[in-house]
């Protein structure tokens, strides 16, 4: 089993947490991984993605290939778009519908949507109301994630576990607002189908 | 043995304080700054071991060789061009010899994701004819940095482990080893040995150079350089170091025939594993990451009759940029393989920029008025989140080339003819290298102005502590001899905004050297304490 995954987002939303749940989650499971990380200047308000991969033997690339990604999850729609090229053409894209607006070209949001859909196998999901419910603006991240759940390759529990950890030293209601954003962003991935 | 989860550089952190680490020293920089960091939390956990940053990487490559001296083993880390700035010890410490394991790690940044150009440290430690292992994993890194200390101990010479971004920033899982200790006492270096007037410089010269056969025949013997030879296919044979090895075991699943592979992971590298490998084909593949070190040396000048060579002098690879995948299976033959294309679709880029509420945008706007009265100044630059100053909406500065020039750089611009002269400098980079230049503008009473961003922290690599900020950095640089009436202090806010036009006005429109240093923290920083 090999499981590749595109996390793509602006810097500040939190892809780095999706990653270090999706990796304890992995490593719980037995599993290999490999995940290359952005630090540094491009992680200013820029486009940031991670590679992120799963496998049940051992991963020789720290990058995965173009048109081999099994998903792309991202956290915001225009950084979805960004590594289409990555995608397998059976990949499934997982995008947040909210758009993160800090440069003055912004496309218009149908275009992108229009784009997104062209995926075959797409789930857009309104990761800011989602997050808004769960109590939280800041738990976008996790509603993604709860959306990804039902493509990958890894226990729900498992993910909610290191949830639980990562958000531990912020108290029991951090805690319970991810959790809760997760469920959310679970529950409207299988309400698309 | 127990399995953790690590990024490359910490995998190299660890590896160290279980190598019987005494002391590690850095300066922050993309892409080497988690050793550092990983090495400080790690000390923090009731180990005993010294973990710190220094002002610069000559002042942090020189303590651990003090280290060393006194015979403990040592660790110094930073980015490529880090090295630049410590070539001095660097080298001279491959003269003086490690008494306790000097390991010195270099982060190089193929691709340039966040430096100013992408030098391959390989040629370095060529330079000062020393050892360096380049780990292509995470599992190695850990291994090879612990080896290391050994080696440094065993050939008395100082040793590089070679990383590149993808590997320092990359994270998997790694197995452990029983820690070693520390070594006990102190064991002072010869004084004959580590003074290096001419005549001990030129004995321990020789002996550096006699030192050679021995790190060859190491290099031959070890375990690190991995030969494989598949008698199956004679045409082609691939020579691999560092993450180009990753990448080309991914795409060899692929290929119908395996090729024969050298593995590289030491330098000077295995010569007699290379010609067996040679001998067996007619085609070598060099595969590495950076310059093509290893292809030059086995291309020379003539080449091998009747074998084709072929790596990044002959395109087969890109010549610049990192190494991807996708690159070395179409130089391994293989098609390229198409992802989802978008089609009729701008794709609007992202490229970095100042946070909202940063006191640089204020200090950049409150500039850029005040240059409006003087058509023909120049602003020079540094480095740091500052010289995103460079993009728009601000298009403030017009130079960023490495630590500390912008100061020199508007000294000489000034001498050259411009007015005004002006340099614009983080409060990190000022106490890095900007200390000496400002003392060579004040000796001259250079023309200029120099404008301090004192946010009291290393913002872009991720908020290390400065070395020269607030009330000191005041109290330095009156110190060195600066006018105290053209040194200015200001807060960059918006409602600041014509106060800070009029001093910077007033300062550029003055005949000699001033200082305004604009002091308000970092907005990232000041966000951290309060949600803490």
């Amino acid at each position: 089993m090999e499981y590749d995954i595109i996390l793509a987002g602006v810097g500040g939303q939190g892809i780095l947490s999706i990653a270090f749940v999706i990796d304890q989650a992995a490593l719980e499971a037995g599993l290999f991984f490999k995940q290359a990380e952005v630090h540094g200047m491009s992680q200013r308000g820029g486009a940031v993605q991670s590679h992120l991969r799963l496998a049940d033997s051992a991963i020789y690339s720290d990058l995965i290939p173009r048109g081999k990604a099994d998903m792309i999850l991202s956290v915001e729609p225009l950084e979805t778009l960004r590594y289409f090229e990555y995608l397998k053409p059976d990949g499934a894209v997982v995008s947040s519908r909210t758009p993160y607006v800090n440069i003055p070209d912004y496309p218009p949001l149908d275009d992108i949507f229009r784009e997104i859909r062209k995926a075959p196998v797409n789930v857009l999901i309104d990761s800011e109301k989602l997050a808004k419910e769960a109590g939280s603006l800041r738990a976008q991240n996790m509603v993604m994630l709860g959306a990804a759940s039902i493509f990958l390759p890894l226990k729900e529990e498992h993910l909610k576990k290191y949830i639980g950890v990562l958000f531990e030293k912020r108290g029991a209601q951090v805690v319970q607002t991810n959790l809760k954003a997760f469920d959310l962003g679970r529950q409207a991935a299988f309400q698309k189908d | 043995m127990k399995k953790e989860v690590l990024l490359g550089d910490e995998a190299v952190a660890l590896a160290a304080v279980q190598a019987g680490l005494t002391a590690g020293y850095s300066y922050p920089g993309t892409p080497a700054s988690e050793i550092m960091e990983y090495l400080i939390k790690l000390s923090e956990g009731g180990r005993k071991f010294v973990a710190k940053w220094c002002v610069n990487e000559k002042v942090a490559c020189e303590e651990a060789l003090g280290v060393s001296f006194a015979g403990k083993r040592a660790l110094v880390s930073f980015k490529h061009v880090g090295l630049n700035v410590a070539a001095d010890p660097f080298i001279n410490s491959a003269i003086t010899g490690a008494n306790g394991g000097l390991v010195v790690v270099v982060a190089d940044d193929p691709g340039m994701h966040s430096s100013q150009d992408e030098q391959d440290s390989r040629y370095y430690a060529d330079f000062a004819r020393v050892l360096c292992l380049e780990p292509a994993n995470h599992q190695e890194a850990y291994d090879m940095t612990r080896e290391a200390f050994d080696l440094s101990e065993r050939f008395g010479l100082p040793v590089m482990v070679r990383l590149v971004t993808r590997l320092a920033h990359s994270r998997s899982s790694v197995l452990v080893r029983e820690p070693r200790q520390p070594n006990q006492g102190l064991n002072y270096g010869r004084p004959e040995d580590w003074t290096l007037l001419p005549a001990n410089a030129q004995r321990r010269f020789r002996i550096l150079l006699e030192r050679q056969k021995d790190l060859k025949e190491y290099a031959e013997g070890s375990p690190f350089n991995q030969l494989f030879i598949n008698d199956q296919n004679k045409k082609l044979g691939v020579v691999v170091s560092g993450l180009g090895y990753n990448y080309f075991k991914e795409a060899a699943i692929d290929l119908a025939v395996e090729p024969s592979s050298l593995k590289i992971s030491t330098y000077p590298f295995p010569e007699n594993k290379l010609r067996q490998l040679i001998e067996q084909v007619e085609e070598i593949l060099v595969i590495e990451e950076g310059y093509p070190f290893i292809e030059r040396l086995i291309r020379g000048v003539v080449g091998i009759t009747g074998k084709k060579i072929r790596g990044k002098m002959d395109g087969s690879l890109p010549s610049s940029g990192e190494l991807t995948p996708d690159a070395v299976a179409k130089a391994l033959g293989l098609d390229e393989k198409k992802g989802l294309k978008i089609e009729n679709f701008k794709l609007a880029g992202r490229p970095p920029q100042l946070c909202v509420g940063c006191p640089h945008a204020d200090t950049f706007k409150a500039l850029n008025e005040a240059l409006k009265d003087f058509p023909h100044s120049n602003v020079f630059s540094d480095i740091g989140c500052y010289t995103l100053g460079a993009l728009p909406p601000y298009k403030a500065i017009s130079t960023c080339v490495c630590m500390g020039a912008s100061v020199s750089m508007a000294k000489g611009g000034a001498e050259a003819g411009i007015f005004p002269s002006i340099a614009v400098i983080g409060d990190s980079t000022f106490a890095h290298s900007g200390i000496t230049p400002l003392l060579d503008a004040v000796y001259s009473n250079s023309d200029m102005t120099v404008i301090i961003l004192d946010n009291g922290t290393v913002a872009m690599t991720g908020g290390q502590p400065s070395f020269g900020t607030g009330a000191p950095l005041d109290r330095l640089i009156e110190g060195l001899g600066v006018d105290k009436n053209h040194l200015r202090v200001i807060i960059p806010l918006p409602k600041n905004h014509e106060l800070n036009v009029k001093i910077i006005r007033e300062e550029l429109a003055y005949h000699g050297l001033s200082v305004i240093i604009a002091r308000r923290e970092c907005i990232q920083i000041l966000g951290e304490k309060k949600r803490s």
